[in-house]
């Protein structure tokens, strides 16, 4: 008998080619979309955007063309207490959430794999561009950069356990988006020239400020930026709105360029300095995972990567109190609390955390 | 086993009846003529369309003048609710309705309070019946419309509509009911039972989709919805939907014709397969009225589990049914029907709606007693809620 796969679909290019080449590899393929915006946030329809319900409309049509089962399962109530409300708490708290990779460890590989068991399913399937392989010397599952380095994803999937590996199947990795693209056209996907989508999928119009600022008026209060000192130099509308190393939008003139260097939540000032100020060598993650062993035993050399967008810079990690400390051979620009850093040994995920 | 499709889910949509379809195939290809037109061409068309209207009057013990034909179910009731209520607005502003109505109403409800309307929602008791008392309480001297459903999608309970018209008509206030799963199940008198406006829908008894009508009686003040052509006596303009109201009319007289002997058919398919899902399915609670109650309705919860991934994994047997109301985007929010009723959110979850009508055989019944109790024990082996329930020994 054929392998039953769950595929989750967006109705974007992606996920389609995806399901596209497992019926192709042969598995038995069900395609699922899930519906984790809150009802009362469905907002105009974007294109792109990966959750709405044009998304759905997208995914059926999709579905029905490569005659595949097709379904809306609803994860709303687990999406907003795991990815809403951390990311709300967390710009409450000073930092800077990645929601992807919340979604990622929460919904897609931990909710999602469960619902696609109960199916009958051995495997889910996404349409990120990473590799899965299997290290037939220690028996681990690996996570390996795409092919195409542009698209890699690995940075939000550090979190993935050896069940979820095992368990998971990522057919784009092999293959760049030109090339994905090149197939949705030959095989007639709809959904061939689609817009990435690259938006918080919850945040409408990605003005997260404002969303925040209607979930939860009372929590956000102006406060005080202040130099490194302590002297106040003026007022800011609410923590939630900056981010290390954010120069614009600060309201601030004073006679020369200021960034933000740090947040205090607890006193709820916005730090401002130089911007030599928020180069550091060093930082501390917390909630850390492994892929290709299970524990750091001693110190590594990695390359890291402080944010999806940041460079990859040459590291040293070495286990510490909970987490792992992380020392760079060169200051990196704007460490963020919240946010994750991922470490490297060439092509392979090493592993990753958030940064504290 | 061999695999079988089932369809339980009738009260989602039915099939448009082989002898409805004849009857409607002269009006697509051959008599297309506009009713609007003078040659006689037209006038057929017109005909047509007014033999159906008085197949819908007779069936509702209405006049032909007070039928009007719509796009369907949701138009009539928007139709019926803002008509009303903006054409009652000197009366007053206070419409009541319950917590378990269509969204076609609720959602309509909910635009009217916008507009300044005020709207008390009736709260239901465990089978999801309104309190008389209740609603005599709720009327107040800006009260303009009662608007409740005749039976409800879901859970197939049937409200006390007569007893609702007596009330209604006694204070001179509009009594608005959307009769979507009743009619075909359930005789309608609009007469005797002083129903002042109802909505109807085709395809809910073996008609077409996409057409449906509203009973208004005569004297009724009401605005229109629909502005444009001078269509329906003025009252709802378009280009009638000529195959779609014929479809209509044959199937509301083949539907109504003989609801007796179509019920008690439907009625002993539906106890045979509700009393062996609760012999072979513990931990099973049936919801909604025990006895007022559509005749081809279950909606049972089975305690522990998920009703979407049993939805699912009926599909895979060829089994199609529901958890609740077929009208979202294809994903299910907890039903507000069942959280009216009092289910604990968890339980609601789990719920399923087998709907029986004219295309189930007894073989249906067999299959879906036999896959059911499957699926149940084995989204059961799965659910840490289960094994927690067992560790503890079953309490």
């Amino acid at each position: 008998m054929k392998e039953k796969v769950v595929i989750g679909m967006s109705g974007g290019v992606d996920s389609s080619v995806a399901a596209y080449l497992l019926k192709e590899q042969g598995y038995d393929v069900v395609g699922i979309t899930m519906e984790v915006i809150p009802r009362n946030l469905e907002f105009e329809e974007r294109e792109g955007g990966c959750c709405s319900l044009s998304a759905v409309n997208d995914a059926t049509r999709v579905a029905a063309k490569l005659d595949i089962p097709y379904y809306v399962l609803n994860f709303k109530d687990v999406f907003e207490s795991k990815v809403i409300n951390y990311f709300i708490d967390e710009y409450l708290a000073g930092k800077t959430p990645n929601p992807c990779i919340a979604c990622n460890k929460y919904i897609k590989f931990d909710e999602f794999l469960k619902r696609a068991k109960v199916l009958g399913a051995k495997y889910i399937a996404t349409g990120h561009y990473a590799i899965i392989e299997k290290d037939n010397k220690t028996g681990r599952y690996l996570l390996k950069r795409s092919k195409d380095e542009k698209k890699d994803q690995t940075y939000v999937l550090y979190n993935m356990t050896q069940y979820q590996l095992a368990h998971t199947l990522m057919p784009l990795g092999g293959y760049t988006k030109d090339k994905v693209r090149e197939i949705a056209r030959e095989i007639g996907l709809p959904v061939a020239n689609k817009k990435d989508s690259e938006e918080i999928c919850f945040v409408p119009d990605n003005d997260y400020a404002r969303f925040i600022k209607e979930r939860r008026p009372e929590e956000i209060k102006p406060g005080y930026f202040v130099d490194v000192n302590g002297n106040k130099l003026g007022k800011h509308k609410g923590i939630i709105h900056y981010t290390i190393g954010q120069r614009k939008g600060l309201g601030l003139s004073l006679g020369k360029p200021v960034y933000v260097i740090d947040i205090i939540p607890e006193k709820n000032l916005v730090v401002v300095g130089d911007e030599k100020d928020i180069f550091k060598d060093t930082l501390y993650a917390e909630d850390v995972n492994f892929i290709p062993f299970e524990k750091l035993e001693g110190e590594m050399k990695v390359t890291a990567k402080i944010r999806y967008s940041a460079k990859e810079a040459d590291a040293t990690i070495m286990p510490y109190k909970n987490g792992v400390l992380v020392k760079f051979e060169t200051p990196q620009r704007a460490i963020t609390k919240g946010q994750s850093v991922v470490f490297y040994d060439g092509d392979i995920v090493v592993g990753g955390g958030i940064i504290k | 086993m061999e695999k079988r499709f089932v369809y339980m889910d009738h009260a989602a949509t039915t099939y448009t009846k082989p002898e409805v379809l004849e009857a409607m195939m002269p009006y697509f290809t051959e008599q297309f003529g506009n009713a609007s037109s003078i040659y006689t061409f037209g006038r057929r068309s017109k005909a047509a369309i007014e033999e159906a209207r008085e197949k819908v009057a007779k069936a509702l013990n209405a006049l032909p003048d007070e039928i009007y034909f719509t796009g369907g179910g949701s138009e009539a009731d928007n139709w019926a609710i803002k008509g009303v209520a903006f054409a009652n607005r000197d009366k007053g502003n206070h419409i009541i309705t319950t917590k378990i109505e269509h969204h076609a109403v609720l959602h309509t409800c909910e635009y009217l309070e916008k507009q300044g309307f005020e709207v008390t929602y009736l709260d239901v008791d465990e089978y999801g019946m309104i309190n008389l008392e209740d609603l005599k309480k709720a009327i107040t001297d800006k009260t303009i419309l009662i608007t409740i459903m005749f039976a409800n999608n879901e859970i197939g309970t049937i409200q006390p509509i007569a007893e609702i018209g007596k009330i209604a008509r006694e204070r001179g206030i509009y009594f608005h009911t959307d009769a979507v799963q009743a009619v075909g199940n359930v005789n309608i008198d609009v007469k005797e039972m002083n129903i002042d406006l109802l909505s109807l829908a085709a395809h809910k008894f073996y008609g077409p989709k996409g057409v449906g009508a509203l009973y208004i009686r005569k004297g009724v003040k009401i605005d229109n919805l629909i502005h444009g052509g001078g269509q329906e006596r003025k009252r709802r303009a378009g280009t009638e939907n000529l195959p779609g109201i014929v479809g209509l009319g044959k199937a509301i007289e083949l539907a109504t014709s003989n609801i007796e002997e179509h019920n008690r058919k439907i009625k002993s398919m539906r106890d045979r397969l509700l009393n062996g899902i609760m012999e072979k399915i513990p931990y099973t609670k049936l919801n909604g009225h025990p006895e007022k109650r559509l005749p081809g309705n279950i909606n049972v919860s089975f305690q522990f589990i998920e009703g979407e991934s049993l939805l699912l994994l009926l599909d895979h047997y060829g089994i199609c049914a529901s958890t609740g109301s077929a009208c979202s985007s294809g994903s299910l929010d907890p039903s507000h029907v069942l959280m009216a009723i009092g289910l604990p959110h968890e339980i609601a979850h789990g719920s399923l709606r087998l709907s029986l009508g004219d295309l189930n055989k007894e073989e249906d019944v067999d299959y879906v007693l036999e896959v059911l109790p499957q699926i149940v024990q084995r989204l059961r082996d799965m659910s840490p809620l289960y094994e927690s329930f067992i560790k503890e020994g079953g309490k």
